[in-house]
């Protein structure tokens, strides 16, 4: 290849669980940074992506700045995929979806014993909360998606490689996984 | 020698009152299901067995074999729409795997593998549907009910309880328990019920042995549906559908 590929990755409304899954492929890692060099991503601290061929989320979108970071990544990306239960289909933070945002809020800092500081935190720093926990796939357009949770190690080296190669991706028994 | 009709290419025989997916699966031939069951009359409301039979497309549990017929159930065209049918699915209720004790065990999520679903796609409805955790022995979570009818018909035609039934029209569709008070503690239901064997996905458990199979050893780890379904098919049915080698036959 003569070129390597532009590689951007986040987590937005996730755990880094994803994340720790893609460092699981080990000394294969030393393959794939001869295929790709890697953009914005918590491997790089790099803080904002530029033009890439390739960006992964992990994590649903539950407030204004994950909305943010996803509209960056859709406009520097030319593939994007979602990895993880949580960017396919909101996943954990999303429990919460069928309650009232208010109240979760007011259950957490007022009334719930032992964990009350007074008020409800309100620093203009952080983002707001959005009502609902969206997947990635409600709010632009996403090309791939890779599932588990987190996906094995092994499944998301299969889809990458299946990927860089010009394949469509495939997983098959044993590596597509909803848990 | 019996008749046979044509199922992807391949002749498959068949008894007089089978339906296509009887005698497909006694012969060893996998056409994808949910809400069909081998010890159950077919349902007919799942859709995800739809095959062509001459060109028409028709659900291969309901429909009765015939001497001649051309059924096709392997295209993608049809694969293409059983995909779509088990978003739907995912995208209506609230399933979600990795905290679901059924995972690994789940018709559902079996299908999705098989189908290499990566994503319900969609818009996710999130629907708020309360558990009901009244009984000692039974939790109901209902969010995860496809409306199957599998309870509703185990518990009426084998159990003789009624003890679950659905309501509602459309969207509105959903899983009740027959009972004044709508709780599952207020109805005689026991363990021991084939009503508690029967839910595909996640809805009704037993409690207090959830996640007691190690991953690597439940159901669908090891093989897929397509292979896990042809084992459980009945090979040997009589006229009337009957199977002597069926699980739970007296």
């Amino acid at each position: 290849m003569s070129k390597k590929l532009r590689v951007a990755t986040t987590s937005l409304a996730g755990c880094f669980g994803c994340h720790m899954s893609l460092l699981d492929i080990d000394e294969r890692l030393f393959t794939l940074l001869e295929l790709v060099e890697f953009d914005r991503s918590p491997i790089t601290d790099i803080k904002h992506c530029g033009p890439c061929d390739i960006g992964i989320i992990e994590g649903g979108v539950c407030n204004a700045e994950n909305v943010h970071v996803l509209r960056e990544f859709r406009r520097s990306c030319k593939i994007l995929i979602a990895i993880g239960a949580c960017a396919i289909n909101g996943g954990l933070p999303a429990q919460r979806n069928h309650l009232d945002l208010g109240s979760c809020l007011t259950e957490v800092y007022l009334t719930e014993p032992g964990l009350s500081h007074g008020h409800i935190p309100n620093d203009p720093e952080l983002p707001l909360p959005l009502d609902k926990v969206h997947p990635l796939h409600e709010v632009v357009k996403i090309d791939y998606f890779i599932p588990g949770c987190p996906p094995s190690a092994d499944a998301i080296w299969k889809f990458l490689t299946d990927l860089i190669a010009g394949n469509t991706p495939e997983l098959g028994h044993g590596l597509i996984k909803y848990d | 020698m019996s008749e046979t009709f044509q199922l992807d290419g391949a002749p498959v025989p068949f008894e007089p009152g089978q339906t296509v997916m009887q005698a497909a699966l006694a012969a060893g031939h996998y056409i994808p299901h949910l809400c069909y069951h081998p010890e159950f009359k077919p349902h007919g409301s799942c859709k995800l067995c739809t095959v062509k039979v001459n060109g028409r497309t028709v659900a291969s549990c309901t429909m009765p074999a015939e001497a001649g017929l051309t059924v096709e159930s392997e295209i993608e065209e049809l694969n293409a729409l059983r995909r779509t049918l088990v978003q739907m699915l995912f995208a209506e209720g609230n399933h979600f795997c990795p905290s679901c004790e059924k995972s690994g065990n789940c018709v559902l999520q079996a299908l999705g593998y098989d189908l290499e679903v990566h994503t319900a796609g969609f818009r996710h409805l999130y629907p708020d549907r309360p558990l009901d955790a009244s009984h000692p022995d039974i939790l109901l979570d209902f969010n995860r009910c496809i409306l199957c009818e599998l309870c509703v018909r185990a518990s009426g035609e084998v159990d003789g309880k009624n003890v679950f039934a659905l309501s509602g029209r459309g969207i509105a569709k959903h899983l009740i328990v027959n009972s004044e008070s709508g709780l599952l503690s207020d109805t005689n239901i026991a363990l021991t019920d084939k009503a508690m064997q029967v839910c595909p996905v996640g809805v009704i458990l037993k409690k207090r042995v959830g996640f007691n199979m190690p991953i690597g050893e439940r159901r669908y780890d090891e093989r897929p549906i397509s292979a896990q379904a042809l084992d459980d098919a009945p090979r040997q049915t009589d006229a009337s559908g009957n199977c002597e080698a069926c699980e739970g036959t007296p």
